[in-house]
């Protein structure tokens, strides 16, 4: 197992470098020269020329990529174009309201969705069935910053239960924190729960008519045994597997709610980036967002060998 | 299909998860009966219509700043109320559509056709193929919103380079898609024929492969055509997506956001018919998967 996860851990060495690479290239083969872009158009060619060599623009493109690439190898991400603060204190002071809000969605959509796809596979065609696959859809349509204004004009601002929005770190009470998680997190999880409660109901549905299923039945086991044990557990795979691509979606959709409810994290940090047109902190951010989505693959697929240990690789 | 063992490589090294997703038309078809899709056809065919018609619809002019009536709740005069410049809410959802669906159609046609051409090249010109699809695999741990964020940023706000932006992050996933069609049907008796026979390699993928492609990139479009409009309303909603004197849902939700207190109109409109659209497209593009190809998951 150890080894597994040694090689798999060596083998995406390889594929954040082409990350990097796409990064460099998408970013330098856009139109627009970004000294133009930070400096404005009124910008002399005296200023412009200061900008580039301070980005290192002046250099060839395949210089530019080498130095940028072995800063990066020694944990350089650069300096932030406006504050003049380096990017990686700049993303550590806003980690915190970003992996709260994640892990909270992640916890509540697979506590809420698990079970309310077991169910509608357990009565599979009834009413309850139905109910939760129109929510399924109706989840996956509705924009999240949508659901969160819808949030905030019920239950912030008619009911006056809930702050509207801000954050408030751990250190100051768990109350003032986790209040101000809930409607973001409603927010942003309709979509996850929609999508983890559809995977769930179908992978249970294709195992429930398995002969263990049947054999487990006809043990005299309890149905709830029978769906946990049973149905569940071999259903395992394809959901993790949705849960993993939902998670690494969840990225983006952080940037969004992030601005609804006003928290301070890497999403706000990629909007005020792009707004002040601050490139290393924005090619910084893009990285570290593609380096989380493949360790979160590698999880998944970890995971993979521990559900199913039928699945070698 | 001795070729798709490169296939499932290609996403172990990206650590991309191997695709197990199981089908579910059984749901879509249930819950989804004809009456449905008839209904969410209407009301497609009602946005587009409004679209269409948009100066005929008892409208005003969606830009016309009037400085006396700014933020009015719903009325008879305005329909919808208007925002903080006194810009009728009514007009400019209407017009929006012409927006949103513009953006839609643009990018599914800007990911299907990219799409489609490096998918062909990769499953049949096996030399490039892994070349091509490292590089889609790079192109596709990036966050979508983020990397056309960063595009638009760095080309600057126009209705053209939104379209390219939301569509590039949708290209890999078509790739895949074209790809794993081309190198299942390269194995087809009557496409070794075809190759015994010494057909010309333009004939024989444009007569015999790319016609394969035809469903599946139907059914895809649908889903790349609701999934642009909502990164577009989100993109132009953070300030970052379309100039803000073009009219679009998202546009007017990122006006209204400094007044959603006062008037939560200015973004529940334009959310409510947003969402609208996109659940009528998803339903619709979930009836053409169950009609059109019934073997096809989601998520290729």
């Amino acid at each position: 197992m150890f080894r597994y996860i040694a090689t798999r851990l060596l083998s995406t060495i390889p594929v954040m470098g082409v990350v990097a690479l796409v990064v460099f290239v998408i970013l330098r083969l856009t139109p627009g020269d970004p000294a133009v872009m930070i400096a404005g158009d009124s910008a002399t060619t005296a200023q412009l020329e200061e900008i580039r060599r301070m980005l290192g623009l002046d250099e060839p493109v395949h210089v530019q990529f080498v130095i940028w690439a072995s800063e990066l190898l020694r944990g350089d991400f650069g300096t932030s174009l406006i504050s003049n603060v380096p990017v990686f204190t700049m993303i550590f002071g806003r980690i915190g309201p970003t992996l709260s809000l994640s892990l909270s969605i992640i916890l509540v959509s697979i506590i809420i969705a698990v079970p309310l796809g077991v169910i509608a596979a357990w009565k599979q065609g009834t009413i309850v069935d139905r109910a939760v696959s129109a929510f399924a859809v109706l989840g996956l349509s509705m924009p999240s910053f949508l659901a969160g204004y819808i949030l905030i004009l019920g239950f912030a601002i008619t009911l006056d239960w809930l702050p509207v929005q801000g954050y408030r770190p751990l250190s100051g009470g768990f109350w003032p924190y986790a209040e101000r998680l809930i409607l973001p997190t409603l927010a942003l999880s309709a979509a996850y729960i929609a999508l983890i409660s559809r995977i769930t109901r179908t992978s249970v549905l294709e195992v429930m008519g398995e002969d263990y299923v049947r054999t487990a039945r006809a043990k005299g086991l309890r149905e709830r045994s029978v769906l946990i044990h049973h149905a569940l557990r071999n259903a395992a795979v394809p959901i993790i597997t949705v849960i993993g691509l939902g998670i690494t979606n969840l990225l983006s959709g952080v940037v969004v709610t992030e601005s609804v409810f006003n928290i301070p994290g890497l999403g706000r940090l990629v909007v005020e980036a792009v707004l002040a047109r601050d490139y290393p902190v924005i090619q910084a951010l893009i990285l570290l967002f593609s380096f989380a989505f493949i360790l979160i693959n590698l999880i998944v697929d970890v995971l993979y060998t521990v559900l199913d240990p039928r699945i070698r690789y | 299909m001795t070729k798709a063992g490169t296939g499932t490589q290609a996403l172990e090294a990206t650590g991309a998860p191997v695709p197990v997703v199981g089908e579910d038309h059984g749901v879509t078809r249930r819950l989804f009966s004809s009456v449905w899709v008839a209904m969410s056809g209407s009301v497609l065919l009602a946005v587009v219509l409004s679209a269409a018609l948009a100066p005929y619809l008892w409208t005003g002019d969606p830009l016309a700043i009037n400085p006396i009536s700014r933020l009015k709740p719903v009325s008879a005069e305005f329909w919808l109320g208007t925002d903080s410049f006194g810009r009728d809410v009514y007009s400019r959802v209407i017009y929006g559509a012409r927006t949103s669906l513009l953006v839609g159609a643009g990018v599914s046609l800007v990911a299907l056709s990219f799409g489609l051409a490096i998918g062909v090249v990769a499953g049949y010109f096996r030399s490039l193929d892994s070349f091509i699809m490292r590089v889609m695999d790079g192109i596709m741990a990036i966050p979508g919103i983020l990397l056309a964020i960063a595009l638009v940023t760095f080309s600057g706000a126009s209705l053209a380079t939104v379209v390219v932006a939301i569509a590039v992050p949708e290209v890999p996933r078509v790739v895949r898609l074209v790809r794993s069609v081309i190198l299942s049907v390269r194995t087809e008796p009557y496409v070794e024929a075809a190759i015994s026979l010494g057909t010309p390699t333009a004939t024989l993928l444009l007569r015999h492969m790319v016609p394969n492609t035809i469903a599946p990139l139907i059914i895809q479009g649908t889903f790349v055509f609701a999934s642009a409009m909502l990164a577009e309303a989100a993109m132009s909603f953070l300030g970052v997506g379309l100039p803000p004197e073009i009219p679009s849902w998202g546009n007017i939700m990122a006006e209204g956001r400094a007044y959603f207190q006062q008037i939560p109109g200015l973004i529940l409109y334009p959310g409510i018919v947003l969402a609208l659209t996109v659940l009528t497209v998803n339903i619709i593009g979930d009836a053409l998967r169950d009609t059109l190809d019934p073997r096809m998951a989601r998520n290729i």
